[in-house]
């Protein structure tokens, strides 16, 4: 078990002129479970191949533990990875997958069986250490991917999407079972997702990605509350926060309507963005006016999806209410702020977040 | 709708139909003078040198004419075990080379990839007849002329190109994360090769290995030009049995129909093992 450092850590793909990592700075402690999230392209799953060895360094540095690894093979960093596709060895049995580090590192038979056995134990796999991975589900094959690398007792796992090839049900129950097993295990985990829901529900803390630059690193509770910039903002929460882009002519205003914000900071008349969760937001006698698209009903919790006029640009918000609510597309319905307000400068870094009211 | 759908699936069809017919056309187009060979090699001379008939005595006699051995003349034995010797031998070379060089090309390609199989494949471009002076010489002068190793030599030059472009496209097949997988997992490119890699690649390894041995099988050019005296191979021993005194189409198409035999019984072998899905089981 091991710290991980990122130190400035940079690589550019061949033929391309922004890095696909930049200069990342990051510092994951011993037992750790650090998400690393981002959309599409944002460099995370790089990151985590640099950090197993799969992909060179241009520049920086990333050490495990106290030992600068930078330029050391994959296979002498002491690392367990799971693929999304998992990477099970066809013509191998579920019992010489899991084995096969061990048995590189010529472990004496004994001993692998052993360890094999206890991990198999572990993840409900005694009875299929005789089968091949064809004749394995999804789901046992994603535990079989699992216990390949807890196996070997690495100093850090490495985690690539390893839950997107399951169907809904079962990623959801896995996704506990990981958290469980890794939080039992205590072992480092570096685990990437493009799923901002996996990231917070699993991660310690969660490192969000964008372009290959690192936006904010913190814990989940933080990066919901406390968004560092206008990407976070709008990245992490389902539904996304609602973002207003506002160019104020002499005061700052949502739909026509004034804001007033209880944090001095903010200059109303300078350009500014503002972004508030759809539970930051209430349905009421007075506000902003707005004509309903959607109702989405999920029980427990009503998503109002809204039209707004703001500035002559028709605007969707979602405004979060409790059931029973019932409107019809077409009906129009008042907006008020009723949590923290977000407020970003013109360039998307957060400026304050404060509570606010419309006049 | 509906109708336009019937329409096209009654369409596909006869069209299906149309190149049925067709491809069998073609297929016994190139089959008959095999088939003829075959008929003519159980006739006697007279009857195979007469007008093309299927009313004869069948019987195996030019067999065992051509399988007589006489002394002072090649016989069916020692070209059967030279042709073995050279094809089996040149093969494993060409495999022990090529499985190295492909793996190279495939999984960790070198800056200049493209141009490194390009000058594999440019060593087929020069004509055989163009070499052959040079390659008689080169022979001589280090007194392999008329051995099976100069043969052996020169067969596995001529497949080696071959090989590694097929085996690069097999491996090319095994998914990237099995490697990356056994990389991290500990193992050395050997060990990734042995347990990672082969296994998954082995059908298209026996593809290539048959490929190779049909084409040393076959070979008579130089063969031909190079071990006219000594080490003498099949296609030379078939070559033989044309006389200049009197008729020995019946003689030729029994000799033939031998020298098929090993080809066409390790095709109808590995046929079976090579459409066996490549990577089943590795990937969801």
């Amino acid at each position: 078990m091991a710290t991980v450092t990122y130190e400035e850590a940079t690589r550019f793909y061949p033929d391309t002129e922004r890095p696909a990592v930049a200069a990342l700075d990051l510092e994951i402690e011993d037992g750790e479970l650090l998400v690393l999230v981002g959309p599409s392209g944002s460099g995370k799953s790089t990151a985590l191949r640099m950090l197993a060895g799969l992909e060179p360094l241009d520049g920086g540095r990333i050490h495990i533990g106290d030992r600068d690894v930078s330029s050391v093979r994959p296979r002498d960093r002491d690392i367990a990875m799971v693929f999304q596709n998992y990477a099970l060895y066809p013509s191998l049995t579920v019992a010489e997958n899991m084995g096969f580090a061990l048995k590189q590192q010529k472990v004496p038979k004994e001993e692998r069986r052993k360890k094999v056995e206890e991990a198999a134990a572990i993840l409900d796999l005694t009875p299929y250490l005789d089968r091949k991975p064809k004749n394995l589900s999804g789901g046992q094959r994603q535990r079989v991917a699992m216990g390949r690398a807890i196996v070997r007792s690495p100093q850090v796992f490495l985690m690539d999407e390893p839950l997107s090839n399951l169907d809904a049900k079962l990623r959801v129950q896995t996704r506990t079972e990981l958290a469980e097993l890794q939080e039992r295990l205590g072992v480092t985990t570096v685990y990437v997702t493009h799923d901002q829901v996996e990231a917070m529900t699993m991660g310690h803390r969660v490192a969000v990605l964008k372009d290959g630059v690192l936006q904010q690193c913190d814990t989940p509770q933080n990066l919901y509350h406390h968004p560092a910039n206008e990407f976070v903002a709008g990245f992490i929460g389902s539904p996304a926060m609602n973002l207003v882009s506002i160019q104020p002519d002499g005061v700052a205003a949502l739909a026509g309507t004034e804001i007033d914000f209880d944090d001095s900071v903010v200059d109303p008349t300078a350009p500014l963005t503002i972004g508030f969760r759809p539970e930051s937001a209430r349905i009421g006698a007075t506000g902003v006016p707005g004509v309903v698209r959607t109702v989405e009903d999920l029980g427990s919790e009503v998503f109002v999806h809204v039209v707004v006029d703001h500035q002559g640009t028709p605007t969707p918000l979602v405004v979060k209410t409790s059931p029973p609510f019932e409107a019809h597309l077409g009906d129009v319905v008042h907006i008020e702020l009723a949590g923290p307000v977000h407020v970003f400068d013109g360039d998307g870094s957060i400026v304050a977040t404060t509570r606010a009211t419309l006049r | 709708m509906s109708t336009t759908e019937a329409h096209l699936v009654g369409e596909r069809r006869w069209v299906d139909a149309v190149f049925g017919v067709i491809a069998w056309i073609v297929g016994a187009i190139y089959f008959f003078p095999i088939l003829w060979m075959l008929v003519n090699s159980f006739k006697t001379e007279l009857v195979a040198n007469g007008p093309p008939t299927l009313d004869f005595d069948p019987n195996l006699d030019r067999y065992s004419e051509v399988t007589e051995a006489t002394t002072g003349l090649l016989s069916f034995t020692e070209a059967f075990r030279n042709s073995g010797y050279v094809s089996i031998i040149s093969t494993i070379v060409v495999l022990l080379m090529a499985i190295p060089a492909a793996y190279a090309l495939a999984i960790y390609p070198v800056k200049k990839w493209r141009d490194v199989l390009f000058f594999f494949i440019s060593t087929k471009f020069l004509p055989l007849v163009a070499s052959i002076l040079p390659l008689w010489i080169l022979a001589r002068e280090f007194g392999v002329l008329n051995t099976r190793l100069v043969l052996v030599i020169l067969y596995t030059a001529m497949n080696l190109p071959l090989a590694v472009w097929m085996l690069r496209s097999f491996f090319q097949e095994v998914p990237k994360e099995l490697v990356e997988a056994a990389e991290i997992d500990g193992a050395g490119v050997f060990g990734q090769l042995r347990s990672v890699i082969l296994p998954i690649a082995l059908p298209g390894i026996a593809a290539t290995a048959l490929l190779c041995l049909i084409f040393a099988w076959n070979e008579y050019f130089f063969a031909v030009q190079l071990n006219a005296a000594d080490g003498q191979t099949v296609p030379i021993w078939v070559a033989s049995n044309v006389s200049t005194r009197g008729n020995f189409i019946a003689k030729l198409s029994a000799a033939s129909v031998l020298a098929s035999l090993p080809v066409v019984v390790a095709g109808w072998l590995a046929q079976k093992r090579m459409i066996r899905g490549l990577a089943m089981g590795a990937i969801k």
